[in-house]
C-alpha cells in the first residue's frame, strides 16, 4: 500500500473538518448568560434561615404546584434529615437546638439553579438547559438517562425514577410557568414568614447584605450563594455555619470551567495528530526503503534483524 | 460482490466449510457438547435472562444504583475497563503501520479483533444503564458538545466503526472477496491514524468525565490531571492486554497458526520493555498527583492503603517486573507483569468511577447478583465471540490466498 498525496489530504481534511465542527461547538461552551456576566438580573430567591419557622408550607405548596404527592405529616418528618426525591422536590430540615437563642433552625433545601449548571454542562442531549430568566429546566423528552447530572451537581440535587419503565430526572423546576405569568413561584408564594423572598438577583444580594450589615451580631457575613459554584440564583442568609444547616462547602470557581481545559483538547488532537502520524509514517516507510525491505509478511524475523544490524 | 456468486452454487459446502469447520452438522453440533461450552452457555443466557429482566422491570429491580450512587458497576466495569482493556487495537496498529515496528505485524489483528469485541460489549453494557436508550439518537438533535460523556460517545461511535472496517479486512479474506478487500487495504493507513486520533481522544475523555465532581472523588483519585492519567493507562493497558491476550491465543489456537508466525517470545520481551518505560512513567505521573495536591498525609488512611495497593502493587511492581523480565530474558516475568497491569488498570477504573466516588457517604454501593451476572455474561460473550472468529478466519495469520497484504 503507497501513501498518496491524495490519500494523506483526506485524512487531514476530514480530521479539520471535525476538528472545526468542535471547535466552533466549544465557543459557547460557557454558560453565562446573555444577559450578563453575573447573572445580576436574573430571577433570584433569597432564603433567610433566621426566618424560617419550619412550618412546611412551602412543601406543600411546591408539591401541589409541580403535581406531586402531597408531603409527609409533622409527625412522620420529625427529627429526621430528608432529603429531596423524585417525587419530593424541596424539604425543610430542622436543626437544632444550634442557635444563640437555643432554638431550632429550619433549612429550605431544592435545586440552587446555578448561573453555570453543572448539571446542564455535562448534558450530552441538552435536557438540562440554563434559561435565560433563570430556571435550569428539565426536558425530559431528550432525556437519556445516562445520569451525568447527578453525578456533576456539587449540590447533590438531581433526583431518578430508577423505579420507572421510562425514568426521568427529577428537581425544582423554579415554577418557570408560574415566573412566565408574572407570579412567584409556589413556595415563596405561601410563605407567611418572609423566609422567602423573589426578586431580581442583584436586588436581592443587596437586600441580604443590607440586613447582615444592619445585624452583624446576628448573621454569618457570608451570602451563600453568591460565589458558590460560580454563583447560584437560590442565596442564603443565617445566623449559624451554613454546615450546620447541611448544607455543603461549595468551591466557588464554576463547575463548568473545570472540565473546559481537557475539553478544548479535541481539536487540537484533531488537527495535529493527522499531520504528525503521517509525518511519523514517511519517516518509518523511508527508514524501511534505505534497509531495503518491503514488508513481505514472514519478513518480520529477516528484517528485525536487519534493523539490528544497523543500530 | 462478483464471488458471492460464484460460491452460491456451491452454497451448502460453503457453509460446511466456512461455518461448520468442514463437518457435517451433527458431527459439529456434538463437537460443541464440552463442558466449557456449557459453563460458557450457561453465563451468556443468565446474562441475556438479567438483561431482559431489566428492561422489563427498570433499572431498580435490577441494579442496587441510588440516589447517591448514579453509576455502577455497568459503567465501572463493562464500560469503563471494557473500553480501556481494548486500548491493544491503536497501541499495537499505530506501532506496525506508523511507527513501522513489523515486527509486531502478526498480533495485530488478534488486538484489532479484541478490541471491536471490546467496544461492542462496552456499548451493549452501557445501554443496558441508559434510562432510555431509546433517545439515543438526540445526540444528533440536541448535541450537548460541553459534555465529556458527548465526546466519550462520539469518539466510541467512530472508533467502533473504525474498528469494524479493520476488522473487516480478515473477514473478506474469509469471505473471499478480492474486490473490496483491496479497497479496503487502501483506506487502511487513513483508517489507522482515525483510530489513533479517536481512541487517545476518548481515552483520555474517559478520564475528564470526573473532572467536574472534585468533592465526590476521594481526592487521591480526583486530579485535573486525571484525563491524562487516564490516557497514559490506557497505554499502559494497551500493551498489557496485548501480551497477556497473546499468550492465550497462541497457546490455544495452535493450530491456526500456520506460515510465518511470530516468535512470541520475543515479541513479548520487547512488549515488555516498552511497558516497563511507559508503566513507571504513569507511576510517577501517579506520585506527581500525589505531591501536586500534597495529600501525602491522606496515603496514611485507609483510603491511602487502599490507593498505595493499586499504584504500588498493580503499577510499580509490574514496572519492575517488566523490567526485569526485559533485562534478563525473563518472559515469564513479563507475562506476570501483564496480568498485574491488566488487574491494575481494571481496579483503577473501577476506584475512579465507583469505589472511590462519593467516599465519604455513609452507605456504600454493592453491585446487585444481578449486575454481576450481566457483566461476566458479556464478558463471556466476547471470549467466546473471539473463539468463533479466531476459529474461523484469518486472525492469528493472514490468508495464505492473500499474501502480501501489509494488514
Ligand atoms: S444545583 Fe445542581 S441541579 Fe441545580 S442547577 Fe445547580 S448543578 Fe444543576
Ligand atoms: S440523565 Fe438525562 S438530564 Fe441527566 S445528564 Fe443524562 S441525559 Fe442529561
Amino acid at each position: 500500500m503507497k501513501l498518496s498525496r491524495r490519500g494523506f489530504l483526506q485524512v487531514a481534511g476530514i480530521a479539520g473538518t471535525a476538528a472545526a465542527g468542535l471547535g466552533a461547538s466549544t465557543a459557547r461552551a460557557s454558560f453565562h448568560t446573555s444577559l450578563d456576566a453575573k447573572g445580576e438580573n436574573e430571577n433570584a430567591m433569597l432564603v433567610d434561615t433566621t426566618l424560617c419557622a419550619g412550618c412546611r408550607g412551602c412543601e406543600a405548596a411546591c408539591a401541589e404546584a409541580n403535581g406531586l404527592p402531597a408531603p409527609a405529616s409533622d409527625e412522620a418528618v420529625k427529627g429526621a434529615r430528608r432529603e429531596t426525591a423524585p417525587e419530593v422536590f424541596t424539604v425543610v430540615n430542622a436543626f437544632g437546638p444550634i442557635g444563640h437563642d437555643g432554638d431550632d433552625r429550619f433549612a429550605k433545601r431544592q435545586c440552587m439553579h446555578c448561573l453555570e449548571p453543572a448539571c446542564a454542562s455535562v448534558c450530552m442531549v441538552r435536557a438540562l438547559d440554563k434559561t435565560p430568566t433563570g430556571p435550569v429546566v428539565y426536558h425530559g423528552e431528550r432525556c437519556l438517562g445516562c445520569r451525568y447530572c447527578m453525578v456533576a451537581c456539587p449540590f447533590e440535587v438531581p433526583k431518578y425514577q430508577y423505579d420507572k419503565l421510562a425514568p426521568l430526572v427529577r428537581k425544582c423546576t423554579f415554577c418557570p410557568s408560574r415566573q412566565a405569568e408574572g407570579k412567584k413561584p409556589a413556595c415563596a408564594s405561601v410563605c407567611p414568614t418572609g423566609a422567602l423572598t423573589f426578586g431580581k438577583r442583584r436586588a436581592l444580594i443587596e437586600l441580604a447584605k443590607g440586613r447582615i450589615y444592619r445585624n452583624p451580631e446576628k448573621y454569618l457575613h457570608h451570602v451563600y450563594g453568591e460565589h458558590e459554584a460560580g454563583g447560584t440564583d437560590w442565596l442564603y442568609i443565617s445566623d449559624v455555619p451554613f454546615e450546620q444547616l447541611g448544607m455543603k462547602a461549595v468551591r466557588d470557581e464554576p463547575y463548568p470551567d473545570k472540565v473546559q481545559g481537557a475539553l478544548s483538547a479535541p481539536p487540537f488532537v484533531m488537527t495535529l495528530w493527522p499531520p504528525l502520524l503521517m509525518g511519523l509514517y514517511a519517516f518509518s516507510k523511508r527508514r524501511d526503503a534505505l534497509n531495503g525491505n518491503h514488508h513481505e509478511p514472514g519478513g518480520a524475523a529477516a528484517e528485525a534483524k536487519k534493523e539490528d544490524r544497523h543500530g | 460482490m462478483a464471488s458471492t456468486a460464484l460460491t452460491a452454487p456451491a452454497r451448502s459446502d460453503w457453509f460446511r466449510e466456512k461455518i461448520l469447520l468442514g463437518m457435517d452438522l451433527r458431527t459439529y453440533l456434538r463437537s460443541l457438547a464440552t463442558p466449557l461450552n456449557a459453563l460458557a452457555a450457561v453465563l451468556i443466557g443468565l446474562g441475556f435472562t438479567v438483561l431482559v429482566y431489566r428492561f422489563a422491570a427498570g433499572l431498580a429491580s435490577a441494579t442496587n444504583l441510588s440516589q447517591a450512587q448514579p453509576w455502577g458497576l455497568w459503567i465501572g466495569f463493562d464500560m469503563m475497563s471494557g473500553i480501556v482493556l481494548a486500548a491493544g487495537g491503536f497501541t499495537l496498529g499505530s506501532a506496525v503501520h506508523l511507527f513501522g515496528m513489523h515486527e509486531y505485524h502478526p498480533i495485530v489483528r488478534p488486538a484489532i479483533l479484541t478490541a471491536f469485541l471490546g467496544y461492542v460489549l462496552a456499548v451493549v453494557g452501557l445501554m443496558a444503564d441508559l434510562g432510555k436508550p431509546w433517545n439515543f439518537f438526540n445526540m444528533m438533535l440536541t448535541p450537548g458538545s460541553t459534555s465529556a460523556l458527548f465526546e466519550v460517545a462520539c469518539c466510541v461511535l467512530m472508533y467502533t466503526t473504525v474498528l469494524l472496517l479493520e476488522f473487516l479486512v480478515p473477514v473478506f479474506e474469509w469471505l473471499g472477496w478480492r474486490k473490496v478487500h483491496a479497497r479496503l487495504e487502501q483506506a487502511m493507513l487513513a483508517l489507522t491514524v482515525l483510530s489513533v486520533v479517536f481512541s487517545t481522544m476518548h481515552q483520555s475523555a474517559l478520564g475528564s468525565l470526573f473532572l467536574i465532581a472534585p468533592a465526590k472523588l476521594h481526592p487521591l483519585w480526583y486530579s485535573p490531571y486525571i484525563f491524562i492519567f487516564f490516557f497514559i493507562s490506557a497505554i499502559c493497558a494497551g500493551i498489557s492486554m496485548v501480551i497477556v491476550e497473546g499468550s492465550l491465543t497462541h497457546r490455544i489456537f495452535q493450530h491456526r497458526i500456520t506460515g510465518a508466525h511470530a516468535d512470541m517470545n520475543k515479541l513479548q520481551l520487547g512488549l515488555g520493555k516498552a511497558g516497563a518505560i511507559v508503566l513507571f512513567a504513569y507511576f510517577f505521573l501517579k506520585l506527581q498527583g500525589v505531591a501536586e495536591g500534597e495529600h501525602w498525609d491522606l496515603l496514611l488512611t485507609g483510603w491511602g492503603a487502599w490507593f498505595l495497593l493499586e499504584t504500588v502493587g498493580f503499577v510499580l511492581v509490574p514496572s519492575l517486573l517488566y523490567g526485569y523480565g526485559a533485562r534478563y530474558k525473563r518472559v515469564k516475568f513479563v507475562r506476570a507483569g501483564a496480568v498485574l497491569t491488566v488487574i491494575g488498570i481494571v481496579l483503577n477504573r473501577l476506584n475512579v468511577s465507583v469505589i472511590a466516588y462519593n467516599w465519604d457517604k455513609p452507605t456504600h454501593y454493592v453491585p446487585s447478583w444481578m449486575e454481576v451476572s450481566v457483566s461476566i455474561g458479556l464478558v463471556t460473550l466476547g471470549v467466546v465471540a473471539f473463539r468463533w472468529i479466531a476459529n474461523r478466519m484469518p486472525i492469528m495469520s493472514e490468508d495464505p490466498n492473500f499474501a502480501g497484504s501489509e494488514f
